[in-house]
């Protein structure tokens, strides 16, 4: 999978989310109060199979996710996942300490759509802003479930879809939150997401300023 | 008076979006490159690099440890690190340990400004 994109086009790709979800963990720590640690993230494109696989190797079965669909010369949906028993801890950070926990179960769905959207968004309208295109999203719609179900959403997907697999940890301080994104695009995206690259790696990079060093 | 500037960050497509606006700003600077911090201390201790810039979020140590070290082998060398993560956490630990904090994407402005003041200072010193 990983050779529809060549290397730099890659490191574009992991650099743009790097950024994207720097700048929603900024987002995020306005609303939770304290500092979002972030890992570096590793991006990666799979196969369907191979990314339940990974999920399911490192997570409990019940997962929580917060899914948008996106679409414009790039078509595709956008998932933030996390597993179900940090969702209460999560919406905690988000709506304060002082509820009781009926409160906090109320306001799950909304904290849980509030925090996905704004992860999910701070992606996405990064990397439309640095491919200068236009990308329109969906609201946020949460789901759970194992693994598997959050690659299988109906319209079924075909055969050909690629997930963009991205890993990162967030950890708020003694609270131990942390999740995945993941992107699920087809082939004819991943080509028009290739194309895009390029022309944003020759705008930013582009010129005499090759990665050579100088004497 | 030409400069020589280290770009650290773990994207090379970073370092080139650095080393890119870098040549519309200062064209007869050279620079060197790392993709981590032991890869920058190794260059540091080749010599002859007067200032440098850092990304924060890398595999390792992140920008901000290395900026501690590289200001306690060197307390005057001017310092900037670069993120999209401006949460208050880390742009005053930028401050505390001398460096510069700096948006990602990094833009013309914003480096030029970094650069007039790391000139003046170096300046300052060498005079």
């Amino acid at each position: 999978m990983s050779e529809l994109l060549n290397e730099l086009e890659l490191d574009a790709l992991t650099e743009m989310v790097n950024i994207g979800v720097n700048r929603a963990a900024a987002s995020l720590r306005e609303m939770v109060g304290e500092q979002v640690h972030l890992s570096v993230p590793k991006v990666s494109l799979v196969g369907r199979d191979h990314a339940i696989a990974t999920l399911s190797a490192s997570e409990s079965v019940n997962l929580v996710g917060v899914h948008q669909v996106f679409n414009g010369d790039i078509t595709g949906r956008a998932l933030l996942i996390f597993p179900d028993t940090k969702s209460l801890e999560l919406v905690r950070a988000v709506a304060g300490g002082e509820l009781s926990l009926e409160e906090i179960i109320e306001l799950e769905h909304e904290a849980l759509a509030e925090v996905g959207n704004i992860v999910l968004n701070g992606c996405l309208a990064t990397m439309a802003n640095m491919l200068q295109r236009n990308l329109k999203m969906s609201l946020p719609e949460i789901l759970r479930g194992e693994p598997a179900t959050f690659f299988n959403l109906a319209p079924p997907p075909d055969a050909g879809e690629v997930v963009m697999f991205l890993y990162i940890n967030f950890a708020i301080r003694n609270r131990d939150i942390r999740g995945y994104i993941a992107m699920l695009m087809d082939i004819p995206s991943l080509a028009a997401l290739k194309v895009l690259l390029g022309e944003f790696i020759e705008r930013t990079a582009g010129g005499d300023a090759s990665s050579h060093e100088s004497a | 008076m030409s400069f020589r500037i280290l770009i650290v960050d773990d994207s090379k497509l970073a370092r080139m979006a650095v080393a890119k606006t870098l040549n519309a700003v200062h064209p007869d600077w050279s620079r060197v490159e790392a993709a981590n911090a032991d890869e920058a201390m190794a260059k540091i201790k080749e010599g002859g690099v007067d200032l440098a810039v850092l990304d924060f979020n890398m595999p390792g140590r992140d920008g901000l440890e290395l900026a501690a070290e590289l200001k306690a082998l060197n307390p005057g060398m001017p310092l900037a690190v670069i993120s999209a993560n401006h949460q208050i956490e880390v742009v005053e630990r930028a401050k505390a340990v001398g460096a510069t904090f700096l948006s990602k994407p990094l833009t013309e402005q914003a480096l030029r400004d970094f650069l007039d003041v790391a000139v003046k200072n170096l300046k300052a010193t060498a005079a």
